[in-house]
């Protein structure tokens, strides 16, 4: 079992015929994703290998019962392709594209919502399930074992970082999500964590964090009063200085918010682990459940 | 992206929020031909930096006569600011802004941000006009009246009202804010702006509402759309360095310890800086190599970082888009072509680890080569100490 995704997703790819979605298209079917579509508009008609490529995602989904868009268009075109997915009645839309103007996120989030769609991203590595052999992004697929942990992270590197520690560790993973790093996006913390907490087959969480905002805090107290699963965390960016954007839109500490240490304290006072280092960060979370190998 | 004040005024002027009239000059004669010009008995001469603070560092002075104008000019053009925001280095002054001088009965905050929390566009009001605003929010808070505006809708009347309720505007000056808060939000919303903030926002003795003081922020993301925007961009105010890794697409932030480092991704970079300083090292820089790096792009970080005359360099690499093996060579050729002689240590981890830490073995360079992010930051901390 799995969140979001499993083996019965059905992908179509946006901006399949550029050349991160061409690479990435090719990395998700070799893992095993049933990418059965792909939309560049004005190529329909071609192929990408075996996947036949459309000039609209209504026509893909049409054509090919696509249920999810995996989204890979340049920043200035993202929301309206994240908006054409949602009208053409995909259930899942995850956007790696990065550079995606915050305005344009304000635009489409409650459209997104409205539909009932899971929008994960902008700016995210995407999802995978290592057991349904699903991955709907850029993850590295090799470092992916099927398993028991649920994985949330707005980073995309530092995720990898945490999964292949727990593999490392023999800890195999539900399904990994990366939520992206920017200030509006799709899917929060909490809606992960939730459905981490309703999937029979995740038994514990590592949750990666950052600076900015306030997410990691309104996570923490969601695990406190809503979750009996155990979850771990690390919180990126103790060392950021203020004011600077550390690469990710939503990684800036602001009006003395959203920094690492107020994020760790609220993380400690809600019970919940945090790893001292990002090498820690399997290690915290076998010890914290007790496994030995 | 940031602008200067005289640029803000313009961009909010276009959008009908009153401003008061001013001249920018960049001599002291351009300064009193400026004050002429503008006419009137008083005015006031602001250095254009990239800094909040200004008043307080001695770089916005009232002058009363046209050779008053040019001698006050005079002291602020060419003088190192020094404000709470531009850190002890302080900014040089290389033009001034000569604004008519106004009779201000009031001085008011407005500011305009995006709230993540809420996904709205909040307007921020307050009487504590000229002070600092997280000054306000910390010790006052209820001092900070907020009107949540959904981005679907736009800025609606009543939160015109509410506004002019808190900041106590009656009669003439309500009637200016129903025009002014309204050109704001749109010029927000136009622009893309990441940050407007009007303080003061003054009530002169006439009732007038005026933009005494903006800064406004855009939206990195969203310069594509407004190149007029994009040619505000003034690079002497951002650190050279800082510059030259925009032009290579790096993300690179100047810090003040000594050991240089290069990872992919963002989270990554954060958390190896935070690693090292765990171990008792300091961080020299943030630098995001990205997801697609080449040889070229490597070799242009590794200048970058040198110039900073690191003790020691720590590479952090986890493969996933980016191939171990095309970062192995990348290093290999920056570390021949810059003739690097500080210490390297070099953690390959992902796609195609083995490659790569095979042509760095190969290389014949003088590389310590680790396994684990907390061997990487042990081993370039001891590096960084000479041990």
């Amino acid at each position: 079992m799995s969140i979001y995704v499993n083996e019965h997703t059905r992908v179509v790819v946006q901006g399949i015929t550029g050349g991160a979605g061409s690479y990435h298209a090719r990395q998700m079917v070799a893992y095993g994703t049933k990418v059965v579509a792909g939309v560049t508009p004005g190529k329909g008609g071609t192929k990408v290998d075996e996947i036949p490529v459309f000039d609209s995602v209504r026509q893909a989904v049409k054509e090919t019962g696509a249920d999810a868009s995996c989204i890979f268009v340049p920043a200035p075109y993202c929301k309206d392709a994240i908006l054409e997915a949602v009208d053409a009645g995909v259930k899942l839309v995850v956007c790696i594209t990065e550079g995606v103007p915050v305005l344009d996120m304000l635009a489409v989030k409650p459209l997104v919502d409205r539909a009932g769609v899971r929008l994960i991203g902008p700016n995210c590595p995407g999802l995978i399930s290592p057991a349904g052999r699903c991955k709907i992004g850029i993850l590295p697929a090799s470092i992916h074992q099927p398993g028991h942990i649920g994985v949330v992270s707005r980073s995309g590197t530092l995720t990898y970082e945490a999964v292949a520690q727990l593999t490392e560790l023999g800890l195999g993973q539900s399904t990994a999500v990366g939520i992206g790093g920017d200030p509006i996006a799709g899917t929060g913390f909490i809606e992960v964590l939730q459905a981490f907490q309703d999937d029979p087959d995740t038994e514990a969480v590592v949750l990666i964090g950052e600076i900015g905002g306030s997410a990691e805090e309104k996570a923490a107290a969601f695990v406190k009063s809503h979750m009996t699963k155990p979850v771990i965390a690390f919180i990126a960016g103790r060392t950021a200085p203020p004011g600077r954007r550390m690469g990710h839109a939503g990684a800036i500490i602001s009006g003395g918010e959203g920094t690492a240490e107020s994020k760790i304290r609220v993380l400690k006072d809600c019970g919940i682990e945090v790893a001292d280092t990002p090498a820690d960060i399997g290690a915290t979370l076998a010890g914290r459940i007790g496994w030995k190998r | 992206m940031k602008i200067h004040e005289y640029q803000a005024k313009a961009v909010l002027a276009s959008f009908g929020v009153a401003v008061p009239r001013g001249t920018l000059a960049t001599t002291p004669e351009e300064a009193r031909v400026a004050a002429q010009g503008l006419g009137g008995s008083v005015w006031v001469v602001k250095a254009q930096v990239h800094a909040g603070g200004r008043g307080k560092g001695g770089g916005i002075k009232v002058a009363k006569s046209l050779d008053e104008v040019r001698d006050k000019a005079a002291a602020v053009i060419g003088m190192t600011l020094v404000t709470p925001q531009t850190g002890p280095e302080g900014r040089l002054v290389r033009k001034v802004y000569i604004e008519e001088g106004l009779a201000i009965a009031r001085e008011l905050y407005i500011a305009m941000v995006m709230d993540r929390e809420t996904r709205t566009i909040v307007l921020m009001a307050s009487t504590e006009g000229g002070m600092e605003i997280e000054e306000v929010a910390a010790h006052t808070p209820e001092r900070i009246h907020k009107e949540f505006i959904d981005f679907q809708v736009g800025i609606q009347p009543f939160h015109v009202r509410n506004t002019c309720t808190a900041l106590g505007l009656t009669g003439v000056a309500a009637k200016r804010a129903a025009t002014f808060l309204p050109a704001l939000y749109k010029a927000f919303v136009d622009k893309d702006a990441s940050l407007a903030e009007i303080n003061p926002m003054v009530v002169t003795a006439d009732g007038d509402l005026l933009a005494l003081d903006a800064k406004v922020n855009f939206d990195d993301n969203a310069l594509f759309r407004h190149p007029d925007i994009a040619a505000l961009r003034d690079t002497d105010e951002e650190d050279p360095l800082e510059v030259r890794a925009t032009a290579h697409d790096l993300n690179y932030i100047k810090l003040s310890g000594d050991i240089g480092n290069l990872v992919n991704g963002a989270g990554l970079a954060m958390a190896t800086m935070d690693t090292i300083q765990h171990f008792g090292g300091s961080p020299a820089n943030f630098l995001d190599v990205g997801g697609s790096a080449d040889r070229a792009r490597v070799k242009a970080a590794f200048e970058i970082i040198l110039s900073d005359n690191p003790k020691a360099i720590l590479v952090n690499i986890f493969g996933g888009i980016m191939k171990c093996d095309v970062i192995a060579e990348g290093v290999v050729a920056a570390a021949r072509d810059v003739g690097l002689t500080v210490p390297l240590v070099v953690r390959l981890q992902g796609t195609n680890r083995d490659a790569g830490r095979e042509i760095l073995a190969k290389s014949g360079l003088r590389i310590t080569p680790v396994e684990s992010m907390r061997e990487a930051a042990e081993a370039v901390v001891r590096a960084s100490r000479g041990e």
